[in-house]
């Protein structure tokens, strides 16, 4: 039966999703609670200070400091157009004047008499924060943004590398651990989601890039795969301001690895439906994953088991995954929970457990290493 | 705050400790047994700063609940409350805490040259404990608008300003805080939040200050320069001040801050600030050179103490699990595999340590596995203490009188003052270094990433106690001394390496333990050789480098030196520093294959992956 792989992993057929659609900064709330959007509405819009561009009056015109507002043409809050005169040097008997010109188009923020510096910010930038999540928009935070609410498909990956974005399910493969390769591609799949079972090759994401979809999703990837569609060694797992053109997302790992069966299935019995998904993952600090949400009316079109959830206890016959070599990806059940710790082949001490392999085999692997398959 | 309590230090039998983790609070007692204080319980709960609790001190009074039913003394009372003054069977007669949940210190800091108002502004970040999440400054190479689109993207928790020398040109530390102010950065907490700017620079400057920062959004603190001129550099006054503005700002939006400040006995610390002062306080005592690494998952802190100049370094992307990947990117595999004596596959390296970067909780199972985690540590380690090698610097800007000889040098002050050779004592801390299965891994982890030279006593820190010590010192040395010595530090050994290089086979140093009565022998250049000295003994070794070698005295000359015991014992290194392993893949393997084995670093390979009887551990 079926469940979530990881704790802190979820996978649900039905669930109530709050999407937080929230401002930067402080600015206007387009939506109304109880509107419904979709997921390129725009809900909140802001602009944020545009750059700002310092210049150096008294070095340019060759004047002290402290003369510097009194050779000013321009004064503060003044628009400025690029390559306008801002500041006028007096000349020699109002003779050999220098002129300033403004760098960048704006507005003069600030004139020093300290240091002659001149400040221009630029025109203001417009933020706009879209639904995301096509459904109903629950509240209003006046002036941040809003939530918007859906009963949703949630599949929660354990990677993913590009940013928010949206398109109908698309099943690739015919089963959850074959591999995604560039020829299960074809053009009928630009702007799709594209699933996938076992791991995905650089290739296969290169044609889905090529292609036009706007996702790819599968159970693997290889890191030198990564590497190279990446185009560098990624370092710290915060990723999701890719420009990739397609966003990837990984539901087990790295390696050789399918996808859990019923996460496959989940999404099968999705296949043509809208999802939005997002591959942003951070690790560190605040464990944010990549999701895939898929707005439904309620679960009930979905055979399999319901709802997985990312907690539970470990006791024999539960259901886990092992997480790390040497037996990474395998399925299993608790065969036995040892009470004392054994020394590992690493010589280290830690608490274990006897895993029943899915291939008959048993095997023991320290506890830290294996995820609960809830039932 | 009860911090102004006054106690008499002879009177404190009782002390109770909290480091409040990210993850852990973890609690100590310490006890005043036949006229010594020693650590004698322990307690640990999970830290409750985030949501249902949203209360640091329910995972405080839940660490020391742990001490109270292990230990059977009660320091709780009915209402939860710690007991104080001790009495005989009940409560403590100090409480104190360090913290570094939430994040730690995330700090910006600036200054008007980089390498040198600006390197020692980052000095005083790092050394209160902070986290420099960027240094700006006239010449970093960044265009103004860059400096400003860069000084939005951040959400430091203060920033710190210096620049100039007293009396001297206020123009460009101004120019510097003009770019600071419109480019507006916000905090990490709460849009109500002042962002603190503290000013340690020119003080003829501080009236420019406060027109520039003077209009809102900010909360000014000035306080004394801290390069008042180009041959000083003042940073206690600067470290202070982040300590009070942490106390009184992030600390206080922190949830349950205002609570634990309220019960403990001496400022709230933040943690690597308080292990920056244990080993201060270590190295005065002593009278030593003292180096200290605290290696965690995902930044690796070192600390340095030499002829009495401290330095912290945070290196923020080298870790074991969430910065694994990192490391391997910075340091690259065929660098990482040199510390390998197996065959091991790239593309399966590859991706395990991606694997365990987003599984950061897995451990190894084999023995394969945890030689390559421990060949990732070492570069982890070495780039870590490269960066603060780099870090830790002679003071730049300093004219300096030369003399005929110095006529074709070209050194005008920032040189680094880690010297290994001076080095005299190395204290290792954080899980791939305290939990290593054999302590011998944890040594040869220290010596190849650090390659101490001369005679070096190795330690590491038994249950990441530093930082509760470190805050127990500003209130009693005396307690924090002797903990440290007798329960903090688990003493592996000492290192004895010689510095130079030679060919293999030719002879490095000889030696003699005790005039030769506890062993003699002598190493070919390359060698490594393990004598047993237990943990509470101590010898005299003689040493006598061959020509070109140098092991403290100079090269070529006779060292005499009282060496320590351990866990480990000695290691005697003739393999030169620096330390040069062979460019070829098998060559490389073989010489690894030879440490392996003259030291015992790892049992013999098992095929299964877990054994019931065999191996060993700590």
């Amino acid at each position: 039966m079926a469940k979530a792989y990881t704790p802190g992993l979820k996978v649900s057929a039905s669930t109530e999703h709050e999407a937080h659609r929230i401002l930067p900064i402080q600015g206007e709330v387009k939506v109304a609670e109880g509107d419904l959007v979709d997921a390129d509405t725009i809900v909140a819009e802001t602009f944020m200070d545009g750059d700002v561009t310092p210049l150096n009056v008294a070095n340019l015109l060759s004047a002290q400091p402290g003369e510097v507002p009194g050779l000013m043409l321009k004064q503060e809050g003044d628009s400025v157009e690029k390559d306008e005169p801002i500041a006028r040097s007096k000349g020699i008997f109002g003779m050999f004047k220098n002129e300033c010109k403004a760098p960048a188009s704006g507005t003069l923020q600030a004139i020093s008499k300290t240091t002659g510096q001149v400040m221009i910010a630029g025109p203001m930038i417009p933020v706009q924060v879209k639904a995301y999540l096509p459904g109903r928009v629950d509240s209003v935070l006046p002036g941040e943004g809003v939530v918007v609410k859906n009963t949703v498909t949630l599949i929660q990956g354990i990677f993913g590398v590009g940013g928010e974005t949206s398109g109908r399910i698309v099943i690739a493969t015919s089963s959850h651990d074959e591999e995604l390769r560039a020829e299960l591609i074809t053009e009928e799949m630009s702007g799709a989601i594209i699933i996938g079972g076992g791991r995905m090759t650089a290739e296969a994401i290169q044609k889905a890039r090529e292609v036009g979809a706007s996702a790819i999703v599968s159970g693997g990837l290889d890191d030198s795969d990564l590497k190279q569609i990446l185009g560098y060694d990624l370092g710290v797992a915060i990723t999701g301001t890719e420009k990739l053109g397609v966003t990837v997302v990984v539901t087990e790992g790295f390696g050789e690895i399918g996808m859990a069966r019923r996460t496959y299935e989940l999404l099968s019995a999705r296949a043509g439906r809208q999802a939005s998904v997002n591959g942003a993952t951070q690790i560190r600090a605040g464990v944010m994953r990549p999701e895939i949400l898929i707005p439904v009316e309620d679960g009930s079109d979905f055979d399999g088991d319901a709802i997985e959830t990312e907690s539970g206890v470990l006791e024999l016959g539960t259901p886990i995954r092992i997480i790390r070599d040497p037996f990474f990806g395998m399925i299993g059940t608790v065969a036995a929970l040892p009470e004392a710790p054994q020394v590992l082949g690493s010589g280290s001490k830690s608490r274990v457990l006897d895993v029943a392999l899915e291939s008959g085999d048993t095997v023991t692997v320290p506890r830290a290493n294996v995820e609960l398959i809830e039932t | 705050m009860s911090s102004e309590s006054t106690f008499n230090p002879a009177d404190v039998k009782v002390i109770l400790a909290t480091d409040c983790g990210s993850t852990t609070t973890k609690a100590i007692m310490i006890e005043q047994v036949d006229g010594v204080y020693r650590q004698t319980w322990r307690g640990e709960a999970p830290t409750t700063v985030e949501e249902p609790f949203a209360d640091v001190t329910v995972g405080v009074i839940n660490s020391l609940t742990e001490i109270q039913e292990v230990s059977g003394r009660r320091l709780l009372d009915d209402q939860g409350r710690i007991i104080r003054p001790a009495t005989a069977d009940e409560g403590c007669d100090i409480y104190i805490s360090t913290s570094s949940a939430g994040g730690g210190l995330q700090m910006m800091v600036a200054g008007v040259v980089r390498e040198m108002t600006a390197a020692s502004a980052k000095r005083a970040a790092l050394g209160a404990g902070a986290i420099v999440m960027d240094t700006i400054a006239s010449n970093d190479k960044r265009r103004p608008h860059e400096q400003i689109q860069r000084i939005r993207e951040l959400r430091p928790d203060m920033v710190l300003i210096s620049g100039g020398t007293d009396g001297g040109d206020t123009k460009k530390v101004t120019e510097i805080a003009e770019l600071i102010a419109p480019a507006k950065p916000r905090p990490r907490f709460g849009k109500a939040y002042e962002l603190p700017i503290i000013f340690a620079g020119n003080e003829k400057a501080q009236p420019e200050m406060n027109r520039v920062f003077g209009d809102g959004g900010f909360d000014l603190k000035i306080t004394d320069n801290l390069r008042p001129s180009l041959e000083q550099e003042n940073l206690g006054p600067a470290r202070d001040m982040i300590h009070d503005v942490f106390l009184e700002h992030v600390m206080a939006h922190a949830p349950g801050y205002d609570k634990l400040m309220s019960i403990t006995d001496a400022p709230i610390m933040p943690t690597p600030g308080a292990v920056g002062d244990i080993l201060q306080t270590i190295a005065k005592g002593r009278g030593i050179n003292a180096v200290g690494v605290d290696i965690g998952g995902a930044t690796t802190d070192v600390f340095s103490v030499f002829d009495g100049t401290f330095n912290r370094t945070v290196s923020a992307n080298l870790g074991m699990s969430y910065s694994i990947s990192n490391v391997c990117a910075e340091a690259t595999l065929p660098t990482i595999l040199r510390w390998v004596h197996i065959d091991m596959d790239e593309r399966e390296l590859r991706n395990r340590v991606k694997n365990k970067m987003i599984r950061p909780t897995t451990i190894p199972q084999t023995l394969e596995a945890l030689v390559f985690e421990q060949a990732v540590a070492r570069e982890a380690l070495r780039l870590a203490y490269k960066q603060h090698k780099e870090f830790a610097t002679t003071l730049k800007g300093v004219q300096q009188q030369r003399t005929v000889g110095d006529t074709f040098s070209q050194q005008s002050g920032g040189e680094t003052i880690v010297d290994n050779m001076k080095l005299d004592l190395l204290v290792a801390s954080g899980g791939v270094l305290s939990h290593a299965p054999r302590m011998h891994q944890t040594a040869m982890l220290l010596i190849d990433a650090f390659e101490p030279e001369g005679v070096t006593e190795l330690a590491k820190d038994s249950i990441f106690m530093m930082p509760h010590l470190g805050v127990l010192a500003s209130v009693h040395e005396q307690a924090a001394m002797e903990v440290f010595e007798r329960d903090c530090l688990v003493y592996l050994g000492t290192c004895v390496a010689a510095k130079g290089a030679g060919k293999p086979g030719k002879s490095c140093f000889s030696w003699s333990l005790d005039g030769g009565s506890r062993g003699s022998g002598e190493l070919q250049f390359g060698d490594l050789e393990h004598v047993e000295l237990g943990p509470d003994e101590s010898a005299e070794i003689e040493i006598r480098p061959a020509r070109g070698f140098d092991v403290g005295a100079g090269p070529g000359k006779v060292l005499k030196r009282t060496v320590r015991g351990g866990t480990v014992g000695l290691i005697l290194d003739a393999r030169g520093r620096p330390l040069a392993l062979p460019e070829e893949r098998q060559a490389c393997r073989s010489a690894m294959q030879k440490v392996i084995d003259q030291i015992g670093l790892y049992p013999a390979a098992e095929s299964t992956p877990v054994t019931q009887e065999s191996g060993s551990s700590d």
